[in-house]
């Protein structure tokens, strides 16, 4: 079981390693200007000079599909970020204490969750614009609950042992149990909630942009690349390919890790 | 172990096909998947399907509709008393025969015997009394209902009608041919349209289909096809797909890469769209309501490289409300007027204070490619004296009520076509006060011209007229104009007939299948 792990942590912090270094090589430098046009190079097929080949308008795929990594990266580690944060603080507040407080924000998570998050997700930003903060917005609200009930049950659960029960006659106070000594403990099982959840948020970004509501052109997104492509998967499925290829590799690392991760505990 | 990294492996993969596959789903034909040959097109029975961009969401009222797409259809279903024919001129319809009196004051209509309205009342001068007076009180002010305010009487002996005018129009005929007869009395326009055309209207499924019939007591020759469906895919991918697919017998208005892309032994026919596409900007708000900017940007869009960046090449400079089919008023020379110089734009901006630049929103209908393409170059060229041009897609309907409705936008790519065939249906509505002045262009010159044209008898004046408005136009850079849009259609290749138009409209009714 644990070498099974081992290979799927090493695989997967692997991929990861990788996509990481050229995301944050695409921050610094791409090959061409991922929106520069060049009418003379419309729909190249992959060659040295264009890694990945060209699309309708000329543009280097390549470096558009580093510089959508990013945002897509971004915009995903931002709404990870929202989800996480709040969800600990619901979560372990809700878990820890309990009570009617903890009875109302576990329905208003599980009426949250009733909805498909995808849906959610559209209404807020086809209410708010579209754009890279309303996106991360949308997303994040709606990643709170998998964290906060998470970490809620964890929460509840560690509040009947006995090392917090000593704790607490040695007079610590409630946020000194919370955050000093629970939830350290729930670290295993939060790590890999946050790769689900990284996994899940680059995907909800690829749809939104894929609908046309996420990143608006001419800035690259893997969502939106992927859509474009498909007028032209017949006469340069390079571009569909290289695109679709570079959201398996974004999401396979992290899935790789989260597994690792899961069956090591 | 390896069982479970290709799991995971597989798993993701799907997850990324589903992404591809949703785009798809929509876009599922009733034709099954395996025979999308020749056969499977719709063409059993003498029937076509057409795929559509948008819905006809506006009104099918004919006084009230106002979007391009609505009247391209619904120009199958009504008439006037003229109609306008493939060339640019006026053939009678609903009336047999029209007589200009000399000092081209008054007009003789003598209405067609044995003309059915589709709801099988027959058609009486007095329906088209109705029609004229009806029309011309519509709240929906255009170039038509200000043509017919200049009626000072309509009045009908038997079958000949005759319209008496305060004063001369030359144009008079063909804001005729724009007063759709209908039935007097009826009030579900709106809903399930009558008129007296080729094609008869059956029923509307929102944003899903159009279904029109073949009008069995058309006068004329009539049409040749029984039922024409029109499929409405507001995504412009979900369309080309289902054309591509071979579930669709004729879509217009594609692109060079889409017509590039057809693999399924379509016909491509090559017009022009009879569309002034432009970056119209709203000329009331900073920094569009500075001229300086506007001719900046006009000196730093590249119109020539957006042309072959966006289709190849094809396509029709233009450098004002005008398109080529207008060819008495059409000047190429305008679309000169500001050749591609981004140290001049700098200059100019420099001038007008915006030294550093500005940054911007495009307003974008998403459904129509052709402009989300041309927003795509523009935003990259503009890049180049530093103004920083930001793309919002919006759905046609949101553009419909706030751009077009409420004027609530900085810029916009989009296309304006004339209803009419003459002048003033493209260059009535940049007149300060008209209410489809939806870039607040305010030019008290402009309005003088253009007034003046209006009133002018002589057709050669009244040319040379409209003409100066075009260049009043240009001169005041009101909008970054860029081209007539080469016009793509794909047509099962069984399909005959197809005819262009001067005009936005396709007509159904020239269809017919070869055998």
């Amino acid at each position: 079981m644990k070498k099974r792990a081992d290979i799927f942590l090493c695989t997967g912090g692997a991929i990861c390693l990788i996509t990481v270094c050229i995301i944050i090589m695409g921050w610094f430098w791409t090959p061409y200007d991922p929106t520069a046009m060049d009418a003379a190079a419309k729909f190249s097929p992959p060659s040295l000079q264009h890694l990945l080949g060209t699309d309708n308008f000329g543009r280097d795929i390549f470096s558009r599909v580093v510089d959508g990594a990013g945002t897509s990266f971004v915009i995903a580690l931002c709404v990870v970020a929202i989800g996480c944060i709040a969800g600990i603080i619901i979560g372990s507040l809700c878990g820890y204490y309990g009570g009617l407080p903890d009875l109302i924000l576990t329905r208003v998570c599980d009426s949250i969750t009733a909805f498909p998050a995808f849906l959610l997700a559209l209404v807020i930003v086809s209410v708010a614009g579209p754009g890279t903060e309303n996106i991360i917005l949308a997303l994040g609200i709606l990643f709170i609950p998998s964290f906060a009930r998470i970490v809620r049950s964890e929460f509840a659960r560690c509040r009947e042992l006995n090392y917090i029960k000593s704790a607490k006659i040695m007079g610590a106070g409630g946020f000194r149990i919370m955050f000093r000594h629970i939830l350290p403990n729930t670290l295993p099982v939060l790590l890999s909630t946050v790769t689900i959840g990284f996994n899940n948020a680059v995907l909800s970004e690829a749809s939104m942009s894929f609908l046309g509501i996420g990143i608006q052109p001419p800035y690259a997104s893997l969502g939106s690349m992927l859509s474009d492509s498909q007028s032209f998967l017949y006469s340069a499925p390079w571009y569909a390919l290289g695109t679709g290829g570079a959201i398996v590799l974004l999401i396979l690392g992290f899935s790789l890790l989260g597994e690792g991760l899961q069956q090591k505990r | 172990m390896i069982k479970r990294i290709l799991a995971v492996f597989l798993a993701t993969a799907v997850m990324a096909g589903l992404l591809c596959g949703c785009g798809e789903a929509t876009t599922q034909s009733p034709v099954a998947s395996d025979e999308t040959t020749d056969s499977s097109r719709a063409d059993q029975g003498n029937e076509i399907t057409v795929g559509i961009a948008q819905d006809l969401d506006d009104s099918l009222d004919p006084n009230l509709m106002t979007a391009a797409g609505t009247r391209e259809v619904m120009f199958n279903v009504f008439e006037g008393l003229v109609k306008p024919n493939s060339d640019g001129d006026y053939v009678c319809a609903v009336a047999s025969d029209y007589e200009k009196s000399e000092d081209g004051l008054t007009y003789t209509f003598t209405l067609r015997d044995g003309v059915v309205f589709h709801n099988g009342q027959s058609c009486t001068a007095e329906d088209v009394i109705y029609s004229f007076e009806t029309c011309a009180a519509t709240s929906v002010t255009s170039a038509v209902v200000t043509a017919l305010s200049a009626i000072t009487d309509i009045s009908a002996q038997d079958n000949v009608i005759t319209i008496s005018l305060s004063a001369p129009n030359p144009d008079f005929i063909s804001y005729v041919s724009s007063v759709y007869i209908i039935p007097k009395g009826y009030t579900q326009q709106a809903t399930a349209p009558v008129g007296t055309g080729p094609f008869r209207f059956v029923s509307r499924s929102v944003q899903e289909n159009f279904i029109l019939e073949r009008n069995e007591d058309y006068y004329g020759e009539g049409a040749k096809l029984d039922k024409v469906t029109y499929k409405i895919y507001e995504d412009n991918n979900a369309l080309f797909t289902a054309l591509n697919s071979g579930a669709l017998d004729l879509v217009a208005h594609l692109t060079v890469d889409q017509v590039n892309n057809l693999s399924n032994g379509y016909n491509v026919l090559e017009g022009t769209m009879n569309l002034v596409q432009a970056l119209y900007l709203n000329n009331a708000v900073a920094p569009f309501d500075n001229e300086l900017v506007r001719k900046a940007l006009c000196y730093a869009v590249d119109v020539d490289s957006l042309l072959s960046l966006t289709a190849e090449g094809h396509g029709t400079k233009l450098g004002s409300s005008m398109y080529p089919a207008f060819g008495k008023y059409f000047d190429p020379a305008l679309a000169e007027a500001y050749p591609y110089d981004v140290e001049k734009a700098k200059e100019l901006l420099k001038e007008a204070g915006y030294e550093d630049g500005f940054s911007f929103t495009i307003t974008v209908p998403s459904n129509y490619q052709p402009h989300v393409d041309t927003a795509v170059v523009l935003v990259e060229q503009l890049k180049a004296v530093g103004i920083d041009a930001q793309i919002q897609q919006v759905e046609w309907n949101t553009w419909l009520t706030e751009v077009y409705g409420n004027r609530n936008f900085e810029a916009t790519v989009c296309g304006f076509d004339a209803s009419t065939l003459n002048a003033s249906a493209l260059l009535a509505r940049w007149v300060s006060d008209n209410d489809k002045n939806m870039i607040n262009y305010n030019n008290p010159l402009y309005d003088e011209t253009f007034a003046k044209a209006q009133a002018s008898a002589d057709e050669a004046e009244q040319t040379e007229l409209y003409k100066q408005c075009l260049e009043i136009l240009s001169d005041t850079a009101a909008n970054v104009y860029i081209q007539d849009l080469a016009d793509f259609v794909a047509i099962n290749p069984r399909l005959q007939g197809f005819e262009f138009y001067p005009l936005y409209v396709i007509d159904m009714s020239c269809l017919y299948f070869a055998d």
